[in-house]
């Protein structure tokens, strides 16, 4: 019998890396199937593209560059997924092809591969497509007519004015929008799952919320205070951005204050790039530019040393 | 939501019922028992016999000077050698090899019967020392040298039962059948270092052993018994410190510096046996169990006993069987070979099959941070492993390395499932070649 000499532990815990992308791929499914029941079937043929370009990417990079093959953790899965889910159902297919390429090529894998990537794949692939096909990434379309354009709850925002949906149908997603941001209720449903399946905590989504509805209720632009709050964390992409953009692991701190802090810089960003940016959405770019800090906020919210007050006294 | 009594901590499956179920336990007679001099942190013992000399069960056959302890036969017979032999640490270790005449002929004890009131505490502390007292829960500092150390410097006193690890029942085993030497034992150790608390602490999971104390502890006025929420690593010394009086020992202190004293409940119990009936420590309880082990149970073992006879004793190792482990699953250490003896630091003999959540090929960092929220003591698991990697010496400092108590919940956690503890142990030696220069 020959015995294994390895160091401790000698037992591990159940969580692995496929198991953790699965949970992020059901959790969602409601968001998807949402997208795809108010926008039709051209949405799931956009989202397949995206989750078929990423995974062959992935595939393909491994056997060109003759490196490990990590298409069976599923990450590239969730990739192509949650860019998909930023994407208005009308972009062109080759649009949507070229974004899960650069999301997985680019971003992900030249960065050194999973967990190693500074930026989030999905949206610095989706804001890679906004700056050389703005056209495409910012049409969208009246519910159920693919040939009208049509105002999404955003561009009303920006008048500024209150949407024409009632609050319970942006709740519900009865309104335009991209594929997987169109309900607050399926993405809040996901977020929950991830919760109790002890995927993301809680911290960075609330973090993020709390602070764009601190923010909104302030400053308001339109209608009462309570409703401009509401129709801000409804509208656009917060909702998506809070519970599946900001909580990616490998762009998101890891330490307890450091997340409570970046949730609060993406929400804080994300409300002064709608006031003030060129586009209706600020989301994006207000995670993105959360993620070049993650280093420097993890640096500087080291939990406190054990046995060692702030200052360096005696706890 | 009640506020956890230390910081971070894992709740892995326990599997303690396994070896539980026998309660009587068996005596094993090795045909031969290999005593190794040094069984405790500090000196080697030397040899106090030769190879030839017929020796007793209880007779001292090792002692040294300084830091040390001595060792005593556990059989009476013929010492055969004296020679290095292989050792749970996975070293080579002087050690005297004695052949069992089965006779079980003791030396004569000289146990102290006065009151223990009327007892010198030198008195007391000699007692522990002769009979080659250690820590049993598995650092084996010297007992006398650290209850002299806490002599006049500590308020709190505490009998640690919290016996975290998965798998392990030997405190179980003992609080169940005889709680009353580890209460004995305190009471022992209260007239040495009157402190103003007394507290006997375990963990929640164990029901039976809860019940025994709390049915004879009325008899013993001042001795508190506290019963901790189950987690992982409670049963560390700065964690169960922590849990029960809020304090936290600072890096790189002992828990004097905090004014608390820390006994396994085996070394009370020893300690009891040693002052009140004059007995060397030359046995112990030892849970045998794992999956692959075809009895789980306790035995009371001779200190010397090599595994391959327990294992034997035991109903033998499943033919997939992939390691054996002295002391527990988080924090044991492998063993490659099965001659190597039981000694007075062994709690367990764990024998694993393969561990399906085991390493993977390609262990990949997902920055996920769930070792951050999993850290007793409040370290950055993530961080560390790239810069022990990277062999950054200045961020293994910065990230306080050093502090790391390798009770591998962070490598339990991770999704991963990154070597987290095997690197660490590199980047401390690295710390620690790089400060030798």
């Amino acid at each position: 019998m020959k015995l294994t000499v390895a160091s401790s532990p000698h037992i591990r815990g159940n969580f692995r890396t496929y198991r953790i992308m699965l949970d992020v791929v059901i959790a969602l499914l409601p968001a998807l199937f949402v997208g795809v029941w108010m926008l039709g079937l051209r949405a799931l043929m956009v989202t397949l593209i995206c989750v078929a370009g990423a995974v062959a990417s992935e595939y393909l990079y491994s056997i060109i560059t003759k490196t490990r093959n990590t298409t069976l953790d599923c990450s590239a899965i969730v990739t192509g997924l949650l860019l998909a889910m930023t994407l208005p159902h009308t972009v062109p297919y080759w649009q949507a092809a070229v974004g899960s390429v650069f999301a997985i090529i680019i971003v992900k894998a030249l960065c050194g591969g999973l967990g190693q990537n500074i930026f989030n794949p999905a949206l610095a692939a989706r804001a890679f497509l906004m700056l050389i096909y703005p056209v495409g990434l910012t049409r969208y379309s009246a519910l159920g007519v693919d040939a009208v354009s049509a105002a999404t709850p955003l561009h009303h925002m920006v008048m500024p004015a209150l949407p024409e949906e009632s609050l319970l149908d942006m709740f519900l997603g009865r309104c335009p929008g991209s594929i997987g941001e169109l309900s607050a209720l399926a993405l809040l449903i996901g977020g929950v799952y991830l919760v109790i399946r002890k995927v993301i905590s809680i911290r960075i989504p609330v973090a993020y919320l709390g602070s764009v509805a601190v923010l909104t209720l302030i400053f308001h632009k339109a209608g009462s205070p309570l409703e401009w709050m509401l129709y801000s964390l409804l509208s656009g992409g917060v909702m998506l951005g809070a519970i599946f953009m900001a909580t990616d692991y490998a762009t998101s701190p890891a330490t307890a204050w450091g997340q409570i802090l970046y949730g609060i810089g993406c929400g804080v960003l994300t409300v002064v790039f709608r006031y003030y940016g060129i586009f209706p959405e600020g989301v994006t770019y207000a995670i993105l530019l959360m993620n070049a800090l993650v280093w420097v906020i993890d640096r500087y919210t080291a939990p406190r040393r054990f046995g060692v007050k702030k200052g360096g006294v005696k706890a | 939501m009640k506020k956890r009594p230390f910081f971070g901590g894992i709740h892995p499956k326990y599997n303690k019922e396994m070896s539980l179920g026998v309660t009587d336990f068996h005596m094993i007679t090795p045909k031969q028992v290999v005593i190794p001099l040094l069984q405790h942190i500090g000196a080697p013992c030397q040899s106090l016999v030769a190879v030839g000399d017929k020796v007793l069960k209880g007779q001292k056959i090792g002692d040294g000077e300084g830091l040390c302890v001595p060792v005593h036969a556990s059989v009476s017979g013929t010492v055969v050698a004296i020679e290095p032999r292989p050792h749970t640490s996975g070293r080579m270790v002087n050690a005297i090899v004695i052949d069992n005449d089965c006779q079980d002929t003791e030396i004569e004890f000289s146990p102290i019967t006065a009151p223990l009131e009327t007892l010198e505490q030198d008195q007391i502390l000699h007692a522990i020392r002769e009979a080659g007292i250690v820590g049993m829960g598995g650092a084996a500092f010297p007992g006398n040298v650290k209850a002299l150390s806490a002599m006049g410097n500590v308020d709190t006193l505490i009998a640690n039962a919290c016996e975290c690890e998965p798998y392990i029942t030997a405190d179980d085993s003992l609080l169940r059948t005889t709680p009353e030497q580890v209460l004995e034992g305190m009471t022992i150790l209260r007239h040495v270092l009157k402190p103003n608390r007394v507290v006997l602490a375990v963990e929640d999971n164990k029901a039976a052993a809860i019940e025994k104390i709390r049915n004879i502890i009325g008899d013993y006025p001042g001795i508190e018994l506290a019963v901790l929420p189950t987690r992982y690593p409670q049963g560390a010394e700065k964690q169960l410190i922590q849990a029960l009086t809020g304090r936290e020992v600072q890096p790189g202190k002992l828990p004097v510096s905090v004014g608390c004293a820390v006994f396994n409940v085996s070394t009370y119990a020893a300690i009891f046996r040693a002052v009140r009936w004059g007995k060397p420590l030359t046995e112990r309880i030892v849970t045998i169990s794992g999956e692959a082990i075809a009895q789980p149970q306790n035995f009371i073992v001779r200190i010397g006993t090599p595994f391959h006879d327990l294992i034997e004793v035991a109903g033998g190792l499943n033919e997939k069987t992939e390691r054996v482990i002295s002391g527990g699953p988080m924090m044991g250490f492998a063993q490659s070979d099965l001659s190597v003896p039981v000694i007075k630091a062994t709690n367990s003999i764990l024998c694993l099959l393969r561990d399906r959540n085991g390493a993977a090929e390609n262990p990949v960092c997902l920055r996920c941070g769930k070792c951050v929220g999993v850290c007793p003591m409040r370290l950055q698991p993530l961080y560390m492993y790239r810069f022990v990697n990277a062999g950054r010496l200045d961020e293994m400092n910065r990230l306080n390395l050093m502090d790391c108590i390798e009770c591998g919940s962070c490598a339990f956690t991770c999704p991963g499932k990154l070597p987290l503890v095997e690197t660490f142990r590199k980047g401390k030696q690295m710390i620690r070649e790089a400060n030798a220069k």
